[in-house]
């Protein structure tokens, strides 16, 4: 095994899963306990719009989903609480809307469109240097954002209204805190695939839900779990030879599941004991 | 002396329904626990959003120690009611009573020493300091109250808003609440809004009716006219266990 991390290709994978891991560990947290799992997943899909952007402007299509989906988060936050339509309705109207532009985007490209398939199911064993300082800067990006909003973010997600009251501009950091959730996606798009994005934005954060109460800890232990898993995973993958994004979010969710399970004996073998 | 609370002619409308319909009020005492009962759906809860500045009155002008409501966010604290909250939260009792700082703190600065002074003392007047560490889901619901109190107190406030404390609490509990508010009004204005007619106690100062319109006469009594007014039938107060009349004499009612 330890040969293995001679090879360049894996260094980068391990490098990817870490700084994938740290992304969604933190901003995953806050996708779970603000309970925006499904305008999360809106914005991720709709971030196709801008892969298939980079492909017909001939740019890398890392940076063509970068404003798109910063672009996508900021039209789906503000619609869908402005808007008179519900706000699910909102979210499945303009996750469909980002995807089909992107197919057209990606018809009207002359010749193939090399890759696709890597950011619509991830290939973690392909990730370019490149990608990878693009993936550290914007990790650098997270962490000083939710460092400075601390406070702020917490009580957002905690309570929108009595954070209205106290005279903090919450429509504005709501938005904000959409942003930097783009930026997460864009961060594990190479990871997992736009389609899987959603669980690793899920799943590290709900396992470490059930290991404590404090929202630092929460993110510390899923950045634990992410990168243990992922890690494991793309070990998994290349032993298998099977795509490496669907095969950790499998494990995650077994462990998931595990977890739950475990726990929900346990609780009942507490109740009956007593 | 600056009025905590004046409201001229205010109306507030949902699409085409009007909630609130020419409200009036002027509330002079910087101490003091005003309480006001209405039915549920009565409009109590968007009256209390209009002093918050949540809700903007399509008519009249709000203005609370002369300012407008967004201009005084630091003289206001505010207790919301909890229906169908996610208790289960990771926020410690602690975090939570800070969050009432940030009307003085702002965005991005840090919570500082007299932040956490004021959010220290504001947790031992409702004596819940010794559970600071607790996070929220794990207190009992009398217990949630009082740090929902406690963060309200933490901004310092001249002026609290209470809306429906005593839904969801035992008689015992209730009794602690208003024995607090009896403590907490001698510094401050305090209204407090409530569907239950029970909760009309001996700590209660001043009482209104609001259903659509607000009938408020500067008094602890009201008129059995405004009341039925108000529930839009007619209505019997049981008023054992309660010292004072809330009902003023009445021809042929005494």
């Amino acid at each position: 095994m330890f040969e293995l991390l001679q090879y360049n290709f894996i260094q980068n994978a391990l490098a990817a899963a870490i700084l994938a891991s740290i992304a969604c560990g933190i901003i995953g947290v806050y996708v779970v306990v603000k309970k925006i799992v499904f305008i999360s997943g809106g914005i991720a899909h709709a971030s196709f719009g801008g892969i298939g952007l980079g492909y017909y402007l001939g740019i890398n299509p890392m940076f063509g989903v970068l404003p798109f989906s910063l672009v996508s988060a900021l039209i789906m936050g503000t619609v869908s609480k402005k808007s008179k339509i519900p706000e699910d309705s909102a979210i499945g109207i303009l996750w469909s809307l980002g995807m089909a532009l992107g197919i057209i985007f990606v018809y009207l490209t002359p010749g193939y469109a090399p890759d696709l398939m890597t950011y619509l199911f991830g290939n973690i064993l392909t990730v370019p240097r490149l990608d990878l300082y693009f993936m550290l800067a914007l990790d650098i990006i997270i962490i000083g954002a939710v460092y400075l909003f601390y406070k702020e973010f917490l009580a957002l997600c905690f309570d929108e209204e009595f954070t209205t009251v106290q005279g903090l501009p919450t429509q504005k950091l709501y938005l904000f805190l959409l942003c930097i959730i783009a930026l997460t996606i864009v961060v594990l798009i190479k990871v997992v695939g736009i389609i899987l994005v959603i669980a690793l934005l899920t799943i590290p954060a709900s396992l470490s839900r059930k290991f404590t109460h404090n929202l630092k800890q929460m993110m510390l232990i899923s950045i634990i779990f992410g990168t243990v898993i992922s890690v494991t995973g793309i070990g998994l993958s290349y032993a298998l030879n099977v795509p490496s994004g669907a095969t950790i979010i499998l494990i995650l969710s077994l462990v998931y599941g595990l977890v739950a399970f475990g726990m929900e004996i346990n609780e009942n073998r507490r109740i009956s004991g007593n | 002396m600056e009025k905590v609370i004046e409201l001229r002619d205010v109306w507030v409308r949902y699409g085409t329904q009007t909630i609130l319909e020419a409200i009036n009020l002027e509330l002079k005492e910087p101490n003091g626990l005003l309480g006001i009962i209405g039915p549920n759906g009565g409009g109590k809860t968007t009256f209390l959003k209009v002093l918050l500045g949540l809700l903007k009155p399509y008519r009249g002008s709000v203005k609370l120690f002369g300012k407008s409501p967004e201009k005084s966010r630091e003289l206001v604290g505010y207790v919301p009611q909890y229906r169908g909250f996610d208790f289960d939260f990771p926020i410690s009792v602690w975090e939570v009573a800070l969050t009432g700082r940030m009307s003085h703190t702002g965005l991005l600065r840090k919570y500082h020493e007299q932040d956490k002074k004021a959010a220290e003392e504001a947790l031992k007047t409702v004596e819940m300091f010794q559970y600071r560490d607790r996070q929220i889901g794990q207190l009992s619901g009398g217990q949630r109250q009082r740090v929902f109190i406690a963060r309200a107190l933490a901004t310092n406030p001249k002026l609290l808003l209470l809306d429906e404390p005593n839904s969801g609490l035992d008689p015992h509990m209730q009794d602690e609440l208003y024995r607090l508010l009896d403590r907490l009004k001698q510094k401050m204005a305090i209204i407090m809004v409530t569907h239950d007619l029970s909760a009309v106690s001996i700590y209660v100062d001043k009482i209104a009716c609001l259903n659509r319109t607000l009938h408020y006469h500067d008094s602890r009594e009201i008129p059995i006219e405004d009341l039925e007014a108000t529930y839009q039938c007619p209505v019997e107060l049981i008023a054992h266990g309660i010292p004072h009349r809330v009902l003023s004499n009445h021809e042929g009612n005494s």
